[in-house]
């Protein structure tokens, strides 16, 4: 295993800390315009991590799809309900709620961590297909051309079933938020 | 090739943001926010397969993350319209009022 370099932390817990700090923020703001901007965060955050483990492609899917398409769902959303406004975050409906959901929290990172620190001379190294990078390849585009190889060759048959899933969820969404006229088939009317 | 940093730090931090957003997903009564509380999970998870994908030597770890991209998208369409057409018959509500929906 070789030694990582100075600049590799740096990036290493530079990122973290986006990732963490944005979580956080996530869960503890009120407003929720500002918890989809520490989303948007973390987001770059995990697409930084993917940059450092030679993941490009998958790095640049994550901005876009995630940063640029979901949260602006997300906060398209927000403003068309006119949920900007700050909640008040001091009501706990369900007394002991807090406290519980912070002991399991804890305990389940407690678990996985050890369950990571334990296994980590087990994670040896299999006979894969193997990760082509542009830095043992020398082929600036190894990556992606080994992503669609993977990607059209051995998951064909998954990745048509996604479009089927995408129609589903497509027609489902218009039936779900379109207004119907009331008595009526008629549908002509609508704005939604 | 094996990244520099070892994938244990990853896979740890990805724990850490799994249990972020899983006490977020317990806490927070906004249903909007609860989804971006599933959305660091699933980040979590994607991180978790990139790690992995390295250390292993495997692109499989790569592509599973295409897949989970793709549900992601559609478990965020479908919610939120779930939300918007809940949210616009009684506005404010939160996942407690929802309750009153079971039979």
């Amino acid at each position: 295993m070789s030694d990582a370099t100075f600049l590799e932390y740096v990036v290493f817990f530079s990122a973290a800390v986006m990732i963490l700090g944005g979580a956080i923020g996530v869960i503890t703001m009120r407003n929720p315009v500002h918890a989809a901007l520490g989303l948007v965060l973390t987001l770059f955050g995990v697409a930084v991590q993917f940059v450092a483990q030679d993941a490009q492609f998958l790095a640049a899917v994550q901005v876009i799809v995630y940063a640029g398409a979901i949260v602006v769902l997300f906060l398209f959303v927000i403003m068309l309900l006119g949920v900007d406004e700050s909640l008040d975050l001091s009501i706990e409906p369900i007394p002991i709620q807090r406290p519980l959901a912070a002991v399991l929290g804890i305990g389940l990172v407690g678990l996985v961590g050890a369950a990571i620190i334990r296994a980590r001379d087990a994670l040896s190294i299999n006979p894969g297909t193997g990760v082509a990078t542009a830095r043992d390849t020398g082929d600036n585009d190894a990556n992606i051309r080994q992503l669609a190889t993977n990607l059209y060759g051995d998951h064909v048959f998954a990745f048509q079933l996604t479009s089927v899933l995408l129609i589903v969820a497509v027609v489902g969404t218009v039936l779900l938020t379109r207004k119907w006229p009331r008595g009526t088939e008629d549908t002509e009317s609508s704005d939604a | 090739m094996i990244a520099a940093i070892e994938p244990t730090w990853y896979l740890l931090l990805a724990a850490l943001l799994f249990g972020i957003g899983a006490f977020g997903l317990l806490v927070r009564r906004n249903p909007l926010i609860m989804f971006m509380c599933i959305e660091l999970m699933l980040n979590a998870a994607n991180l978790t397969f990139v790690a992995l994908a390295t250390r292993l030597d495997d692109i499989n770890g790569q592509t599973a993350v295409f897949f989970v991209l793709v549900v992601a998208a559609a478990e965020v369409v479908v919610g939120l319209g779930i939300i918007v057409s809940i949210l616009r018959r009684r506005p404010g509500a939160t996942a407690d009022d929802l309750a009153e929906l079971k039979g």
